[in-house]
C-alpha cells in the first residue's frame, strides 16, 4: 500500500464519527440524511466527513434519483488493518516472551535465590 | 498478561508503544539490559538470538543478532545516550541491512502497585522510513501472529459487519 495513501486511511480513521459512518455503511448503502441521524452533527459536518473518507479510498458516492448514496470500500481498511497488524503481532510475540521470563524471574527470586 | 498498545500517527515519524508487565520495574529494567536475559525475549520465537556486546552506560554500543536455522544472520546495532537507569534509557537502533537508517528509541519504565508501564518511543528519520520499518522489517517471526491478526480483523471489522 503506498505511503500516502495509508496516512490518508489512518488519518481517517482517526476520528470516531468517521468511523461510525463506516460502521453503518457495512450495513448498507446510506445517504447523507441516514448517515446523520445518529450523530449530534450538522449535515454539512457529515458531508466533511464523508468527503475525507471519501479522499481515503474508504467509501464512494453515488446518485439515485436526488439522492446521494455512500457505499463503503473495504479494501484499504483491510490493507490498513493488515500493515499494523503484522507489526502488532511482532510486539505482542516480544512481550509475551517477557512476560514469561518476568513470571520466571520472579519466581527464582520468591525460592530464595539472590 | 497486558495489551500492547501501538500508536502511528500520520504524517510524524513515531511509533508509540505502550504495555504493563506484572513485575517490579527493576526487573524489567534488567530484561532490557542484561544479555543473558534479553536473549530470552527480544528476538522472534523461531530465531536465535545472539548479543555481540551491550555495553549499557553512555556513549557505550550496542550490537546483536538474529539467526535463521539455516545461518542467516540479521544484525542491529546502536549507541546509548544519557546513563540507562530503571526510569528510563535512550538509544539509537539501526539494522545492519539498512545501513543509515537509524531511530532514536526512548523507553521509560513506571512501575505503580508492583507492576510496570513500559513506554517506548521510536522517532524515525522520515515517515517514510517509518513505514518501510512497520512494513518489512517486522514481517519475521510472526507465524503464530497471524492467528492474531485474525483476531483483530475480526475486531476491527467487527462494527463494519
Amino acid at each position: 500500500m503506498h505511503a500516502d495513501r495509508l496516512s490518508a486511511v489512518f488519518g481517517a480513521l482517526a476520528d470516531p464519527t468517521r468511523r461510525a459512518i463506516l460502521a453503518r455503511l457495512a450495513e448498507g448503502d446510506r445517504t447523507v440524511g441516514e448517515l446523520r441521524e445518529p450523530f449530534p452533527v450538522s449535515q454539512p459536518a457529515i458531508s466533511r466527513h464523508l468527503k475525507v473518507l471519501e479522499g481515503a479510498g474508504l467509501i464512494s458516492r453515488s446518485r439515485r434519483a436526488t439522492a446521494r448514496l455512500s457505499h463503503l470500500e473495504a479494501e484499504p481498511l483491510r490493507e490498513a488493518t493488515h500493515w499494523l497488524a503484522r507489526y502488532q503481532a511482532f510486539w505482542d510475540e516480544r512481550y509475551d516472551q517477557l512476560d514469561e521470563l518476568l513470571a520466571s524471574l520472579q519466581t527464582t527470586q520468591q525460592g530464595g535465590n539472590p | 498478561m497486558g495489551t500492547t498498545s501501538i500508536t502511528a500517527e500520520p504524517g510524524v515519524p513515531i511509533i508509540d508503544i505502550t504495555r504493563e508487565f506484572d513485575a517490579p520495574r527493576d526487573l524489567l529494567y534488567r530484561a532490557h539490559t542484561e544479555p543473558d536475559l534479553l536473549v530470552q525475549w527480544l528476538g522472534p520465537r523461531r530465531l536465535t538470538m545472539k548479543v555481540d556486546r551491550y555495553e549499557v552506560r553512555d556513549g557505550g554500543t550496542w550490537r546483536y543478532t538474529h539467526s535463521e536455522d539455516d545461518g542467516t544472520e540479521y544484525g542491529f546495532h546502536g549507541v546509548f545516550h544519557g546513563t540507562p537507569s530503571p526510569e528510563g534509557m535512550v538509544q539509537t537502533f539501526e539494522f545492519e541491512g539498512a545501513p543509515g537508517h537509524v531511530s532514536l528509541d526512548s523507553l521509560t519504565f513506571e512501575e505503580h502497585d508492583g507492576r510496570t508501564l513500559v513506554r517506548a518511543r521510536s522517532v524515525f528519520q522520515t515517515v517514510e522510513a517509518r513505514d518501510a520499518m512497520v512494513e518489512s522489517g517486522m514481517e519475521r517471526g510472526v507465524n503464530e501472529g497471524y492467528q492474531r491478526l485474525d483476531e483483530m480483523l475480526v475486531r476491527l471489522a467487527a462494527p463494519v459487519g
